[in-house]
């Protein structure tokens, strides 16, 4: 497929989706979907054929509207109502009444700074189209920023239009995106490979999985941009087995793109080849470590190797091979189209651009949010999040997954970017924000995280291996009030030898929940150490303790 | 191409969704993972025989066959009751108390992550993560999502299923 027929095509949908005068976009992400969206859907559906309404209004079973906590929703366009906690019996009325004012009872007005306070680039076609449709996504200007890169640019040009964007690496290191296709690109190697690392690992994070299954063409537009960018031929998508619907929507996307000649030989009519697959994980949250998820593709155990060699110089089956996050392929094609210097635009000095997040815990509006890079935590949390409910105060905010930190109030003012983030204890992680209220025990936090990197520990290098299970011990005995402070001090020393001695990642990120909490929630761990009291009453040592006097 | 080692069970139609992965893979190495995911989904579980035919047929030692279906949480080698219930203990939902629905249930079925109750009705299981943190606590009954589930509530679900008459 050339550009003129890709607009051809484009214009096509547009004519066909302008023929109805509504559009009603029922939000099908898991999240609405446990909240019973799909009988929502189906009571539209028949109240469409019983008002007669056929063919002027349209039943579409859309993307992610982002606000999990008021799902199922319901989003009309062209008038961009949006309803919330919306029932299969609300459908007659919704239908009924879809050319007067919005029904109130189904909206909410204290959401509005949820959607209004928010910039989208990678979900900013907010879930309005139906994401097993390519022709969806070509309608909205899709693959032709892939055509644009084919006819118009040097593979050279295309890397340098993503070093100026100033794009880094969304899976939470922050590695600048254009300096890793540099290298790349300048690997003498005949084949080469392009991974996207779909092994969304983080507890209490969903953004890759939201992208993955509402926007699959974007992925694999960024990533076929990329193969041509550096000279790659073939390319592997590595997604969770835990998220099946995005597996099955990234196929349906990849046999969809072939059909069209977006995938597969001589894309455009250009000599570049590009063929895609999906690998799926299978459960281990190492294999989100680069050299890790490149052994789970070859079939083996996911344990990581030292670096260098890097896997740009030596990856997938030996090859150069470039691996890059969901989110961060998912911007490409934006990139491509608008120009680096309006992405440049967006953000700060150092971290250009938006991030989504997963923002959920303890705070009324849950769900999926994308900020720009330098918005404060306090937007965040209570003018985009709406505050925590109950009338609790708030604790703390933990981002960055088990390798990340725990922030206390005082730095709720401090800018999300990569380098404050990493000032204030924690990283930005892949977007995982958890906030907690004055009901969690920080130390408790702790030992979930440490629970969880010592089970998830390869078990390939000794730190990580032992080093963890001896921290969880020590976490353990301090819930139980059994600690004392040499068991405290054990605990410093251990820190500070996992996180400098592991191999990976995971090792060296594992003692950073232990240090921020150390940090900011000192009295905490004194108050179990010293009184034998948990002060949120969350450890059980408290009662125990009360029998014996 | 034709499997090198025989099909165990010729009559088990399943056994042909695992040659057919292992042939759309050319019968490379790397399509173990692959391959293993066919045979818990068609099988439900990874057992001896199946690990012995995949690695005959991939040409792969099985002790490298067993340790990739024992390094990845996602293989189980142990056979699931009729019913799941999976307990997410993602960071969402252990802040949001999924630590107390596993208490409850202990305390009211016995059951433990991992284990199935003796009469194999039911089995209990935890994941890292589900991805829905938006709806936490969450939990799924045979592979249906609930979200903000208490105590109380998942217990007695899983009551029903014990109850149940067959």
């Amino acid at each position: 497929m050339i550009t003129e027929e890709l607009e051809q095509l484009a214009a096509d949908e547009i004519a066909q989706q302008k023929k109805c005068k509504h559009r009603l976009f029922v939000c099908m992400g898991t999240g609405c979907v446990s909240a019973h969206s799909e009988q929502v859907k189906q009571a539209l559906e028949a109240e469409v054929e019983k008002q007669g309404l056929k063919g002027d209004t349209q039943i579409v079973s859309g993307g992610c509207q982002g606000l999990c906590a008021a799902g199922p929703m319901v989003a009309i366009e062209p008038k961009g109502t949006i309803y919330q906690n919306v029932k299969a019996e609300d459908a007659a009325e919704i239908l009924e009444k879809i050319d007067q004012a919005p029904i109130e009872r189904l909206q909410d007005p204290t959401t509005d700074a949820f959607f209004e306070r928010q910039t989208k680039v990678v979900l900013n076609l907010e879930g309005r189209l139906d994401p097993e449709r390519i022709e969806d996504y070509i309608a909205v200007g899709g693959y032709s920023a892939l055509l644009k890169a084919l006819a118009e640019m040097t593979p050279t040009e295309v890397v340098d239009q993503i070093t100026h964007s100033g794009l880094r690496g969304r899976g939470g290191a922050g590695y600048p995106t254009g300096l890793k296709w540099a290298t790349v690109a300048k690997a003498r190697s005949e084949h080469k490979y392009v991974i996207c690392n779909g092994d969304e690992g983080d507890p209490g994070a969903f953004m890759d999985r939201s992208v993955m299954e509402d926007y699959p063409h974007r992925v694999i537009e960024g990533m076929a941009i990329a193969a041509y960018a550096i000279g790659a031929d073939a390319g592997y998508l590595y997604v969770r087995a835990e998220y099946p619907l995005a597996v099955k929507r990234l196929g349906l996307a990849i046999r969809q793109a072939q059909k069209y000649g977006l995938l597969g030989e001589n894309i455009g009519g250009t000599p570049f080849s590009f063929r895609l697959d999906i690998r799926m994980g299978a459960g281990a949250f190492v294999c989100g470590e680069e050299t890790a998820l490149i052994a789970s593709i070859e079939g083996g155990r996911g344990t990581p190797r030292p670096r260098p060699p890097y896997p740009a110089t030596a990856g997938l089956f030996g090859q150069p091979t470039l691996i890059n996050n969901v989110e961060s392929y998912a911007n490409i094609a934006q990139i491509i189209d608008r120009g680096a210097e309006w992405y440049a635009a967006i953000g700060t000095e150092k971290s250009k651009g938006t991030k989504i997040f997963a923002l959920t815990g303890t705070v009324k509006n849950t769900g999926l949010v994308e900020v720009p890079m330098g918005i404060s935590l306090r937007e965040i949390i209570f003018d985009i999040g709406g505050g925590i409910p109950n009338n609790r105060a708030f604790k703390a905010v933990q981002t960055g997954g088990p390798s990340g930190g725990c922030m206390p109030a005082e730095l709720l003012d401090s800018p999300v970017d990569y380098e404050s983030l990493k000032k204030a204890g924690s990283h930005m992680g892949s977007g995982g924000m958890i906030v907690m209220d004055e009901t969690s025990c920080m130390v408790d936090v702790a030992r979930y995280f440490m629970e969880f990197c010592m089970t998830e520990s390869c078990g390939k290098c000794v730190p990580c291996r032992v080093g963890t299970a001896q921290m969880y011990d020590i976490l353990g005995k301090i819930t139980a009030g059994r600690a004392s402070l040499d068991d405290l001090a054990m605990l410093e020393q251990l820190c500070e030898t996992v996180g400098t001695m592991s191999l990976c990642g995971l090792g060296q990120g594992a003692p950073n929940p232990v240090k921020s909490t150390l940090h900011y929630f000192h009295d905490e761990y004194m108050a179990h150490i010293v009184d034998k009291r948990c002060p949120a009453g969350v450890c059980k040592i408290a009662a125990a303790e009360g029998i014996k006097a | 191409m034709l499997p090198s080692l025989p099909i165990p069970h010729p009559e088990d139609k399943r056994w042909r969704l695992v040659v057919g992965t292992m042939r759309r893979h050319g019968f490379a190495a790397e399509a173990l993972i692959e391959t293993l995911h066919t045979v818990q989904s068609a099988f439900g579980f990874l057992d001896l025989e199946a690990l012995r035919f995949v690695a005959a047929n991939l040409h792969v030692p099985l002790s490298r066959v067993y340790g990739v279906a024992t390094f990845y949480n996602y293989f189980t080698m142990k056979p699931q009751g009729e019913h799941v219930c999976v307990v997410c203990m993602g960071t969402a939902c252990y802040i949001k108390g999924s630590g107390q629905i596993l208490d409850h249930i202990a305390e009211k079925h016995h059951l433990a992550p991992g284990e199935t109750t003796p009469d194999k009705k039911a089995s209990l299981v935890v994941a890292r993560c589900l991805g829905t943190c938006g709806l936490a606590p969450v939990v799924t009954f045979d592979g249906e999502v609930a979200g903000k589930i208490g105590p109380a509530q998942a217990a007695d679900k899983i009551e029903e299923w014990l109850t149940r008459d067959n």
